[in-house]
């Protein structure tokens, strides 16, 4: 692939990158959150059909046109995502859209003999009849693997393929990236974690903001240069934080665990212990699958009772069992997706602003729309918010505007702990801006604010302490002196030893 | 603005893209068609619009209590059952038992908001879909009606232990329901819809409660990290359609001057269709009951002008059927 580029609208996610992979390596794609990795990915894999640059096969030019396409090219790409129907048994997801036919009607013996075959190549014994469904995810992320092996693909890319596999699993999965080397398969591997990448790579390709920083074998690459490779970036435009006087302590968390699958199941966040002062941000650094959204959720309630651990607000110990037990307790809870979980998109901008303050701006049950309707200016305008009329749907907002709505939200019920997961994911500079600053007025006025962020410069300029997780546990903890970008992804990647003064 | 008439014209446009102005477009079409065929002027009558009112209050009461429930996103298929079994319960109480018309009223909003909070109960906490949870109440309630009348009407003629049968009167309770007032030209069951309406409307535009559904209904996860108790809050509204089936269920009987415990079939899917029809969105978070309101009147006198121009009940519900369609179909189109 060669000066790949591509732009949604206006923006260039992908700038003049290449990637050339060889028959028989394994070529590592690295990058932080938002390099691109996944946009290059699905071009190779047809699903961005619009693109700049070139790809060729064996020396001929292919444009992949669908994903279908791109597997009859030899080309099979196991997402991140699953991408298997549930209710379908294995062999016909392994099959599914080739299914071997006889007059036809589906094969089945036939159908089951060949999708036994390729199950065994991954060390699963299980039966192919069966749904899909039925199996754990470990599970069914080898089945996806076992479904790209059967289109005898040329290039196999994998993107964290490990993410949901236990430690034995992982082997066999090594194990067969041997063989598929052997076999003479070129394979593109995607992961964030530092052993992975240092046990297969054979080559290593990183991009950073869109942009190609390089390629190298994997012996001239050694992490430290590596994580210097792909956080080496100049600092935009910043907005210093104020140093704030921080009070007393806040909140403090010990041993938390969480389990959003049940307590039977791998917890998402296993005892972490964090505490914060009023007046501070903590920034919890980690990448993808890291847990910090579901820490954040578990000591907001939302999980109800399926949290392990204690919970001192204002040193004193509560028990949160629902969100609203949480915004009585005086916290509030940004979630990382606005759309999804922040707002109720068809409902006024005074609707949103009011919801979670509701109780308080009614008279025995009944509304005051003067009342509310002077509450939501209230923190609307002090959030800067840009609307034609309150009255209109939140739907209809520009991202950064829908961002503050809800922000103001919360605002209302005047919280001593914000929990902000990405509050600026999605929104424009300007509006970023806007946000840090209304961070340090809030922690100016004695709020203490933990925030995730997966901005490496974001998570820098705001933080007065830094946790870094990794797969549900704290892998390091930094002050706003010790943190550099280069110790807090070798952390993110989880390596417990952070590299000293890495890349010199 | 340098073109103040094209921003004022783009304005109207959009007052009458509105849903509320869209529910008194389908209104006054279904009203001018019954001026146009007026059944040699039987629709310019006083006393067909009285009639038209109070055929359309019993299933307006039921499409009252099925607004909340809508709105929030869910369904409630059983309100056609409840008024049954009300029904049945309020015949037995004031017929055999002789029970004061108070503490019939009483028992029954007692029975319907059970029924309904059952239903609520098993939707939101047990998670069970509406469709499904409802179905079940519906053929329960269904079940419960017939075994508590013996699947025989309750009526004024009592049997006694000899098989022989005695005329008792009328309950008090069923006079006053089934009365007219204002000089004979407006029913007591229409006002009684009326109520229905304001209380409803009060509660759905006025009361946080209301608030909290239409969140629920446009996102209910959103809602829930936002503090909305939303277990309690959609059990509610589930009893409180429930509390409206039993009030359809003693004007029904008082209408009657019987318990019949196969009463109300079907009579949700006209309520449904009415909440549909008004503009309320069946994905939930979008509607209202002055809404419903327009489509219970819509749907009221469509049915009353095509009876009175002699068209056959087949007929007439061909011909709902494809109106139910089209108007859906125009609010669709208009939405986005």
């Amino acid at each position: 692939m060669r000066g790949i580029g591509k732009q949604f609208s206006n923006f260039k996610v992908l700038q003049d990158v290449q990637l050339e992979v060889r028959s028989g390596e394994v070529h590592v794609l690295a990058g932080e959150n938002g390099a691109g990795k996944s946009t290059l990915i699905k071009i190779l894999g047809g699903i961005y059909t619009d693109f700049d640059g070139r790809i060729e096969l064996n020396g001929q030019e292919v444009r992949p046109k669908s994903p279908l396409n791109a597997s009859e090219l030899g080309i099979a790409i196991i997402h991140q995502e699953l991408s298997l129907i549930g209710p379908m048994s294995v062999a016909e997801n392994i099959f599914l859209g080739r299914l071997p036919a006889r007059g036809g009607f589906v094969a089945t013996t036939e159908l089951e003999r060949q999708a036994v075959h390729w199950v065994r190549q991954l060390g699963l014994e299980i039966d192919v009849g069966q749904p899909v469904e039925q199996f754990p995810i470990s599970v069914q992320q080898l089945i996806e693997i076992a479904k790209a092996l059967s289109q005898k693909a040329k290039i196999i890319v994998m993107d964290e393929p490990t993410s949901a596999l236990n430690a034995p699993e992982v082997v066999i999965l090594f194990k067969l990236i041997e063989s598929l080397k052997r076999q003479g398969c070129g394979i593109v591997y995607i992961s964030h974690k530092m052993e992975e990448i240092e046990r297969i790579a054979n080559r290593i390709t990183v991009l950073r903001d869109g942009r190609w920083i390089g390629t190298a074998t994997a012996a001239e690459l050694p992490v430290p240069k590596l994580i210097q490779w792909m956080v080496g970036r100049e600092m935009g435009e910043q907005i210093p934080r104020h140093a704030s006087r921080t009070g007393k302590e806040l909140f403090r968390g010990t041993n938390i665990s969480v389990f959003p699958h049940g307590t039977s199941k791998r917890p998402a966040v296993e005892n972490i212990s964090l505490s914060v002062r009023s007046g501070e941000i903590l920034g919890i650094g980690g990448l993808q699958g890291s847990g910090a959204s579901e820490l954040f959720l578990g000591l907001f309630g939302a999980y109800g009772q399926a949290v392990q651990g204690e919970i001192f607000l204002d040193g004193q110990k509560v028990s949160l069992a629902s969100p609203r037990q949480a915004i009585r307790a005086g916290m509030a809870l940004l979630t990382n997706d606005r759309k999804a979980t922040g707002l109720v998109l068809p409902l006024s901008i005074i609707a949103n602003a009011t919801l979670a303050g509701l109780p308080r701006l009614t008279r025995f049950g009944w509304r005051r729309f003067a009342v509310e309707r002077k509450a939501a200016q209230g923190t609307t305008t002090s959030m800067r918010l840009r609307a034609a009329s309150l009255e209109m749907p939140v739907g209809a907002l520009s991202g950064g505007n829908q961002q503050k709505v809800a922000i103001a939200k919360w605002l209302q019920v005047h919280p001593k702990l914000l929990l902000l997961d990405e509050p600026t994911r999605g929104i424009d500079i300007g509006a970023k801006h806007e946000i840090y600053q209304l961070m340090n007025e809030w922690t100016a006025q004695g709020i203490a604010i933990i925030l995730i962020t997966s901005e490496m410069p974001e998570l820098l300029m705001l933080s007065d302490r830094i946790v870094v997780m990794h797969r549900g546990r704290c892998t390091a903890e930094f002050s706003r002196e010790q943190a550099t970008p280069e110790k807090i992804l070798a952390a993110a990647m989880g390596s417990t030893s952070a590299p000293d003064a890495a890349g010199n | 603005m340098s073109n103040p008439p094209a921003n004022q014209k783009k304005s109207i446009k959009a007052c009458l893209a509105s849903p509320a102005a869209r529910a008194f477009m389908a209104l006054a079409l279904v009203l001018i068609i019954g001026a146009i065929f007026n059944a040699n002027g039987a629709f310019f009558k006083l006393g067909t619009h009285r009639d038209a009112l109070r055929q359309l209050s019993v299933y307006g009461m039921l499409a009252c209590g099925l607004t909340p429930v809508i709105i929030s996103g869910g369904i409630d298929l059983a309100v056609g059952s409840i008024l049954a079994l009300v029904a049945v319960v309020c015949a037995t109480m004031t017929i055999h038992w002789g029970c004061s018309g108070y503490l019939a009223v009483l028992a029954c909003v007692l029975v319907g908001a059970g029924c309904g909070g059952i239903s609520g109960f098993v939707t939101s906490r047990l998670s069970v879909q509406p469709f499904i949870a409802t179905l079940a109440m519906m053929v329960f309630a269904r079940g419960l009606s017939k075994y508590a009348s013996g699947g025989m009407k309750v009526s004024t003629a009592v049997p006694g232990p000899d098989g022989s049968y005695h005329y008792v009167d009328v309950p008090h309770l069923f006079r006053l329901v089934d009365h007219r007032i204002w000089g004979g030209n407006i029913s007591v069951v229409t006002l009684i819809f009326g109520v229905c309406v304001i209380i409803s409307w009060l509660l759905m535009s006025r009361h946080r409660y209301g608030r909290y559904l239409y969140a629920i209904g446009g996102n209910e996860e959103a809602s829930r990290l936002s503090g909305v108790p939303v277990i309690q809050i959609k059990t509610l509204a589930y009893a409180f359609s429930g509390v409206c089936a039993a009030i359809a269920g003693i004007c029904q009987a008082a209408q009657e001057q019987q318990g019949d415990p196969e009463a109300g079939a079907g009579y949700e899917l006209i309520a449904i269709a009415m909440v549909v029809i008004g503009g309320t969105s069946l994905m939930g978070g979008r509607g209202g009951i002055g809404l419903t309101f327009l489509g219970a009147l819509t749907i009221g006198y469509l049915d009353k002008i095509l009876s009175i121009n002699a068209v056959p009940e087949a007929g007439r519900l061909v011909l709902t059927g494809i109106i139910i369609v089209l108007a859906v179909l125009t609010q669709r189109r208009q939405r986005t």
